[in-house]
């Protein structure tokens, strides 16, 4: 295949997609969607991680604590006044949704940017150790600040509404596209992938010009990337920052999908799954941590879905191999499959198939950071 | 006064079980440059294996063959997966991922192991009381102490003057020199990698004991308040890790003795401060408090 062939194929084939992920909601369960649904919230967390791991070289257990920030922060910014007589039920600003997501994202920026004194002044593996740290306070505070978060039980989201036209079952009441009829799931189908489609642009369009080549500099060596010029405390801060922020996203969006939030959805496996995510995609591609997050999010679910067709797997609650259980087994083992065998995840798999005809180089291998 | 007596004798005693977990985190470190997270895992495997084992051999025996079974596992998990990515390159945040994985696998299924229950690890000491200087202490505690001072002597006096000891610590200052010299730094990966494996079966089986109801599904998590505890030393001193876990047990038992007083921080807030510990040390030094502070060469 030549290359303006080769081009052409990918044009066509991305077309399609697009096309499919479009037509979709006319045919596709709400199981389908709802699942869906989470792996784009994943997605987007997951883009976030892979700028900060993956560019910047900068290891990070902490994401899952990001995504509360923005999870909790749209619901208390967007949150109604406690209902009178229930005097427990957490509070809220009442701002517009759309109003209270923007200020989630901010928020969890903000929250990133405060870490980074810390994360500016640690090294390689100390700084994944201390964000550790960060999920298991995050957690403290989630069960404790009830005022706010809802405690144990969590609490529950504002739907999203832009101009009057809510992401939910109401407002408008009926909202009939070709004879199929939309309500929240396949409302927010379409937000959520124009969520994804903005963030992948963004995150690409970051990676290739000067910030995102500065990132890789300060991954590869930060001493060379000193000498070079690179501002290495700024840009370590900044992509602390950025990545907070599309967890602040996806915690928006996992609110939004959820319908109600609880504390144990943002968890130290939380963290861990994120991280396999963009392992699995490789490390540093946006689209990998798109597909990862794919994999990760929606695997359990599926095993779920077909427990009782599947070999090997029992259906919840039964004695036996649960989903869930096969799920973690299939990604952990894949997660030390792709470290030993194809450092590159997916991503370098997918590269690899795509241009072995053309040539047989292989892409140089990461640069992994040394402590 | 008695209540902070008693709270500090309790935390020193349940810090010497943080020390035996962090130290076994902190020799694979320096041995392997490896941040073992699969550790907490092998850990629960060892005290899966005693409350498993205690009925048909007795405590101690079980403690020992837990420790043994713990050792190959170790072993295994360094020879089969971490060696293979050390060949190919792999660099420390790589290596700690690959230990994520394993741990993932590991933990999920001793969690479907260990199921709902909570089992007992049977310690012979059941929840009878020691009094010591006028306070009350559990007596698998004080057996824990005891256990886990004999042990640090032990190991500080094989680092030091055994042969094994000198190997090892040669190689933690300079791979490629140790090599040189005759040491067979693959073979010594997979030896500290299996006393690391029965240390933490050993601590595993006193750290589920009394005053802990038993091995849990949850028993992996638990434990990983045992890595702030080889942070705050710092990841690459042992005696740092002794260090480090007798703070994190002071720190963890007077958050939880004087729950009353800090209630509004919120509860269960002994649960989280190794953690909070961990971030005050870190930014106080980055490297830990004994740990060798990183210098760039150009």
């Amino acid at each position: 295949m030549s290359e303006g062939r080769r081009r052409l194929v990918g044009r066509v084939a991305v077309a399609a997609l697009v096309v499919f992920l479009l037509w979709l909601p006319q045919y596709a369960e709400g199981f389908w969607l709802q699942t869906g649904l989470f792996a784009m919230s994943a997605a987007i967390g997951a883009i976030g991680l892979t700028l900060l791991v993956g560019i910047t070289g900068q290891l990070s257990l902490a994401h899952a604590f990001f995504i509360a920030i923005g999870a909790y922060g749209y619901c208390f910014l967007a949150g109604g006044e406690a209902p009178p007589g229930a005097s427990s039920a957490p509070s809220g600003l009442g701002l517009p949704p759309l109003l209270a997501a923007i200020g989630a994202v901010l928020l969890a920026g903000a929250a990133g940017a405060l870490f980074s004194p810390i994360a500016g002044r640690l090294r390689g593996i100390y700084l994944g150790l201390a964000s550790l740290g960060l999920v298991f306070i995050g957690q403290h505070i989630l069960f404790n600040a009830k005022g706010i978060t809802g405690g144990f039980n969590g609490r529950d989201a504002e739907p999203m509404s832009i101009f009057g036209f809510s992401f939910s079952d109401r407002s408008p009441d009926s909202f009939v596209v070709f004879g199929v009829p939309y309500g929240q799931l396949e409302r927010l189908w379409y937000l959520g992938l124009l969520l994804v489609a903005v963030s992948w642009w963004y995150a690409r369009n970051v990676v290739r010009t000067r910030p995102g080549r500065a990132m890789q500099a300060v991954r590869d060596s930060e001493v060379a990337a000193a000498v070079m010029g690179v501002n290495v405390p700024v840009y370590k801060a900044a992509a602390f920052t950025v990545s907070s922020m599309y967890a602040g996203l996806a915690g928006v969006f996992l609110a939004l999908a959820f319908g109600r939030i609880v504390p144990d959805s943002f968890g130290f496996l939380v963290s861990i799954d994120f991280l396999v995510m963009v392992v699995l995609g490789g490390l540093g591609s946006i689209g990998g941590a798109i597909v990862g997050a794919l994999v990760v999010s929606a695997l359990p679910q599926i095993l779920n879905h077909y427990a009782g067709s599947l070999p090997l797997v029992v259906a919840p609650g039964e004695t036996g191999l649960q989903p869930s259980d096969a799920a973690r087994f299939l990604y952990g083992a894949a997660v030390v499959a792709v470290l030993i065998f194809a450092p590159h995840g997916l991503a370098g798999l997918a590269r690899g198939i795509w241009r072995r005809p053309l040539s047989r180089a292989q892409p140089p291998p990461v640069k992994e950071s040394t402590a | 006064m008695t209540q902070f007596l008693e709270l500090l004798i309790s935390g020193l005693s349940l810090g010497c079980i943080y020390a035996l977990i962090a130290m076994g985190f902190v020799i694979v470190f320096k041995a392997t440059n490896v941040v073992n997270f699969a550790h907490v895992s092998v850990l629960m495997l060892g005290a899966y294996l005693v409350a498993r084992w205690n009925d048909a051999l007795g405590f101690g025996l079980a403690v020992l063959a837990a420790a043994a079974a713990c050792a190959i596992a170790a072993a295994l998990l360094d020879v089969v997966f971490v060696r293979a990515l050390r060949r190919r390159g792999g660099g420390v945040d790589a290596l700690a991922i690959l230990t994520i994985g394993l741990n993932i696998v590991l933990a999920t299924e001793l969690a479907r192991a260990v199921g709902t229950d909570i089992l007992p690890t049977g310690a012979p000491w059941g929840s009878d009381v020691a009094h010591i200087l006028g306070v009350a202490v559990p007596q698998t505690r004080v057996a824990a102490a005891i256990v886990a001072t004999v042990l640090m002597v032990a190991f500080w006096a094989a680092f030091t003057y055994s042969d094994w000891g000198v190997a090892m610590r040669s190689a933690a200052a300079d791979r490629e020199i140790a090599a040189l010299m005759g040491i067979r730094l693959t073979r010594m990966a997979a030896v500290v990698w299996a006393i690391a494996g029965a240390l933490a079966a050993i601590a595993g089986a006193f750290f589920t004991s009394f005053p802990a109801a038993g091995v849990s599904n949850a028993t992996y998590l638990l434990a990983l308040t045992a890595i702030p505890a080889a942070v705050v030393g710092g990841l690459d001193s042992t005696a740092g890790a002794v260090v480090g876990g007798l703070v994190i047990g002071v720190a963890t038992t007077f958050a939880a003795g004087y729950q009353d007083e800090i209630s509004f921080l919120g509860r269960g807030l002994s649960e989280v401060v190794p953690y909070l510990v961990l971030l005050a040390v870190l930014l106080w030094r980055p490297s830990g408090l004994f740990g060798t502070r990183e210098t760039t060469r150009v």
